[in-house]
């Protein structure tokens, strides 16, 4: 019986201590963050302050939305490779179209500046126009998101290329932009108190990152098209048969995506401040690796808000701190590829099982 | 009682490029009763409910539904209009909830777009509390073991108040228990008036609850009969188109001496606690045991597919590992996995790449190129031996029935000149008649002197193939029986041991 009961023990201690390892592996990213935090922190006490603190936050918010839209794209088990140009495409008409009345080559002087929330619409309604483009692709002729949106992202450049040539540009970077853009964007209605009498103003796109992440969570977990979309990634074959309409619902995941990188691209215009071509470059690569570290898996059909916030954060926390803690340049994508890496890694953990 | 015609199919056709699938089919169900649809694989038994249920367009033919002609474009519009249907590929969403897997496709809403959890857990209980179904609403699909995921598929159906219901195979996956539960549920279903509509291979199950029987061969309609009327040989005669005198081929093979032994072998995350057997020169052993019993746990972890936690096997009296199934195939063993589509067949690869794939090094020619020659050569001489009915030896595997699939699959694993051959349901989703040549090729092996270990649900076949059958119950081995002096009965209880 006390053999029996020693066994019993060995048993619990060894179910615990696999728990325990377990729950380490489960938050290992949460962990690495912290000990990230304080490592950076001793190397420059700066790191931690305030003002340190509203950069990390504001970059956020400026990468953010392109990530919302490219998760439901890797959902349903795809990607998006354009959405680096198409950030770049809206920024430019963003850019060129709230130019302001007094700058001397203004892309287009005809047509004066243009209301704000006219602006906004353009550039989401472009967005998701390639997005429909795309998704129509994919849907329609089977075709892997790879694929499509490799092409889409060629033909964008070329669109963008010619644009920045249009007018009175001549591909030329456009700045020179209007109060009104630069103050809706870049504007605060809140600063923060950073000691020494100064104070760090929380830029505004930080607040519609916060509202579109809102709203994007809702689509996600209550309505029918983001419960459909998970179904869909998790399988097609059962979500037809079960009288979901495949291809609206893919169309719409990429339109809604497309919407997303034409916002970042409004608030790019602004944030950037002088755009040029190459606006937005690799853009959906950041992306893409901010999903994946937040655990918008490959596999299809799984992801959370919740994660693509973290995972965006956990990549400009590490680029900022790494440049505060004066790492060399060179090193910061070794970095940045070993955490996707080591991620991902840690993630499919949760979906192997053991035999 | 009286049972209206509810759904009439007249002269349906369909063609796919080269091959006419359905060929003037007709089929009337009645309010009320379970009419059961058999044939072969490959009859187009799936395809005529594709045609019913929108997923294929069909070419001629009408569609009745309650008197009013049909033509469903989608699978969408088919729900709409009463008609559901238990697919037998289990499509499901895996990585979401039991309740979204339910009421994808038509999720109660709020406020137009939105979807209510709400009156979707309120239901999903009723559903689940009418079919007695006891599964929580809220676990992951993935989390669940296969039955009951088959189980969530059924209420999925019938939730949706179908006048016509389709079960295509809806048992394969299901414990005794659950099938009489299903029975149950279908029984209910009767009662409301729907019609039933019913594919399944197994002969028991159709004599036992269906009214009407249509067989279907080659695409054609054969036979419509009262169920009554039909006994199992009778209905086997219709599927095959001529006699069936035996089910069994003659045994003829003599167990000669032990080869193999395995003591106490144990899964470190599987199921299987502990397995002790012997297997003899020549000797078909059978693995018998109720779903999740752990007889295939028993094949994979001796083949070295799974992880291994203590116990010892010794082959020829020297103790061998089998760590991976490199170092097993290697050691003289070859496994033949119980889901030939997903595990067993490269399906867009052609028929000589499936046969050589096990035993490419046989082919190096100065130990970098492999000899066309060679593969093609040994090719002909799997299809020959195996008597595998195919065009050409570039045809893809996939465009086989299931039972020449599985005869490629044997000529693989024996090019690999193994000892002992691990066969996990070797005759799953074959057809009656080439049930009996993989039997015959199971008994020749025997016969060369290979020992045989095979795992089957199918109990009959255990007891005609098998010279032996040990019995697998909660991860044991309950019990040992000799094939010839035993009984279903005897099986059945042992396998019930440690439940």
């Amino acid at each position: 019986m006390s053999n029996e009961s020693k066994e019993l023990a060995a048993k619990a201690k060894s179910f615990d201590s696999k728990k325990a390892f377990d729950l380490l592996l489960n938050n290992a990213l949460y962990i690495l963050m912290i000990f990230a935090v304080i490592v950076i922190q001793i190397i420059n006490p700066n790191f931690l302050r305030p003002s340190s603190l509203i950069n990390i936050l504001s970059q956020t918010a400026a990468y953010l939305p392109l990530a919302l839209g490219i998760a439901g794209c890797i959902v349903l088990t795809g990607t998006d490779l354009s959405a680096g140009r198409c950030v770049g495409l809206t920024a430019c008409i963003s850019a060129s179209l709230l130019q302001a009345v007094t700058t001397s080559n203004k892309m287009w002087p005809e047509i004066g500046t243009l209301p704000i929330p006219v602006v906004i619409l353009i550039a989401m309604a472009i967005g998701a126009a390639v997005g429909v483009f795309n998704g129509f692709f994919v849907a329609k002729f089977k075709l892997h998101p790879f694929i499509v949106t490799l092409g889409t992202q060629l033909i964008l450049y070329s669109c963008l290329l010619l644009y920045v040539k249009m007018g009175n540009n001549g591909g030329m970077a456009i700045s020179g932009l209007d109060k009104s853009y630069n103050d809706f964007i870049k504007g605060s209605i809140i600063s923060v108190p950073t000691g020494n009498g100064t104070s760090t103003p929380i830029p505004n796109y930080v607040w519609f990152a916060i509202l579109l992440a809102t709203v994007m969570w809702f689509i996600w977990n209550k309505t029918t098209f983001g419960k459909n979309m998970f179904a869909l990634g998790s399988n097609e074959e059962a979500a037809r048969v079960s009288g979901v309409n495949v291809l609206m619902t893919t169309v719409l995941v990429f339109a809604l995506a497309g919407a997303m990188y034409g916002w970042t691209g409004f608030v790019e215009g602004a944030r950037v401040g002088s755009n040029t071509a190459n606006t937005g470059l690799n853009y959906e690569l950041d992306g893409i690796a901010a999903c994946v570290i937040g655990g918008v898996s490959f596999v299809g059909g799984i992801g959370k808000i919740r994660g693509i916030v973290i995972g965006v954060l956990l990549l400009r926390l590490i680029f900022v701190g790494l440049n505060m803690a004066s790492v060399n340049q060179d090193l910061i994508y070794l970095v940045k590829g070993g955490i996707i890496l080591f991620a991902c890694a840690l993630d499919m953990r949760k979906y192997l099982v053991k035999k | 009682m009286d049972h209206p015609v509810l759904l009439e199919m007249k002269g349906i056709s369909k063609e796919f490029p080269g091959v006419k699938a359905l060929d003037n089919v007709n089929l009337t169900v009645r309010a009320g009763t379970v009419h059961a649809l058999m044939g072969e694989n490959g009859a187009g038994k799936s395809t005529l409910m594709k045609c019913l249920f929108g997923i294929y367009n069909r070419d001629a033919g009408t569609i009745t539904l309650d008197g009013k002609e049909i033509h469903f474009k989608s699978s969408k519009e088919a729900l709409e209009n009463g008609v559901a249907m238990v697919h037998q590929e289990l499509n499901q969403a895996l990585t979401r909830t039991v309740q979204d897997n339910l009421w994808l496709g038509r999720y109660p809403k709020m406020g137009g777009i939105m979807v209510s959890e709400r009156i979707m857990a309120k239901r999903t209980h009723e559903i689940f509390d009418t079919l007695e179904v006891s599964v929580n609403p809220k676990a992951v699909m993935s989390t669940l073991p296969v039955s009951q995921r088959q189980m969530v598929e059924i209420a999925k159906a019938v939730s949706y108040d179908s006048k016509i219901i389709v079960f295509d195979e809806p048992t394969s996956s299901l414990t005794e228990t659950e099938v009489e539960h299903l029975f149950r549920i279908i029984d209910m279903l009767k009662q409301k008036g729907c019609g039933i509509i019913y594919i399944s291979h197994k002969m028991d199950e159709i004599l036992r609850i269906s009214d009407d029987i249509t067989v279907m061969r080659d695409g054609q309609w054969v036979a419509t009969r009262p169920a009554k009327e039909l006994t199992m040989e009778e209905i086997i005669k219709l599927m095959v188109g001529r006699e069936l005198t035996n089910r069994f081929p003659p045994k003829t093979n003599k167990p000669g001496d032990v080869i193999l032994d395995v003591q106490h072998i144990a899964g470190k995350y599987t199921r299987l606690k502990d397995a002790t057997f012997q297997l003899r020169k020549g000797e078909v052993l059978g693995i018998a045991g109720l779903d999740g019993s752990g007889r295939t746990e028993v094949l994979e972890n001796l083949f070295g597919a799974m992880t291994r936690e203590g116990g010892t096997i010794t082959l020829h009296g020297r103790e061998i590992q089998n760590r991976t199934p490199k170092e097993s195939i290697k050691n003289g063993f070859a496994l033949l996995t119980e889901e030939r589509r997903a595990t067993g067949i490269f399906g867009i690869r052609d028929i000589r790449e499936n046969t050589v794939i096990s035993s490419l090094k046989d082919y190096l020619m100065g130990g970098i190129c492999l000899s066309d020659k060679q593969m093609k050569e040994k090719t002909e001489w799997a299809i020959q031996a195996m008597h595998i009915k195919t065009p050409t030896q570039k045809t893809q595997i996939r465009s086989l029935s299931g039972g020449n699939q599985q005869k490629v699959i044997i000529g693989r694993w024996l090019l690999t000149k193994p000892e002992v051959l691990l066969l996990d349901e070797p005759t799953r989703g074959i057809d009656v008649g080439a049930k009996y040549e993989i039997y015959q090729l199971i008994i020749d092996l025997a016969n060369e002197g290979k020992g045989v270990i095979m795992v089957s649900s199918e109990m009959p076949e255990l007891l005609g193939v098998c010279d032996r059958i040990i019995v697998m119950s909660g991860g044991q081995v309950a019990g040992e029986v000799d094939a010839k002096n035993t009984s279903q009965e005897e099986i059945l209880t042992l396998a019930a041991k440690y439940v």
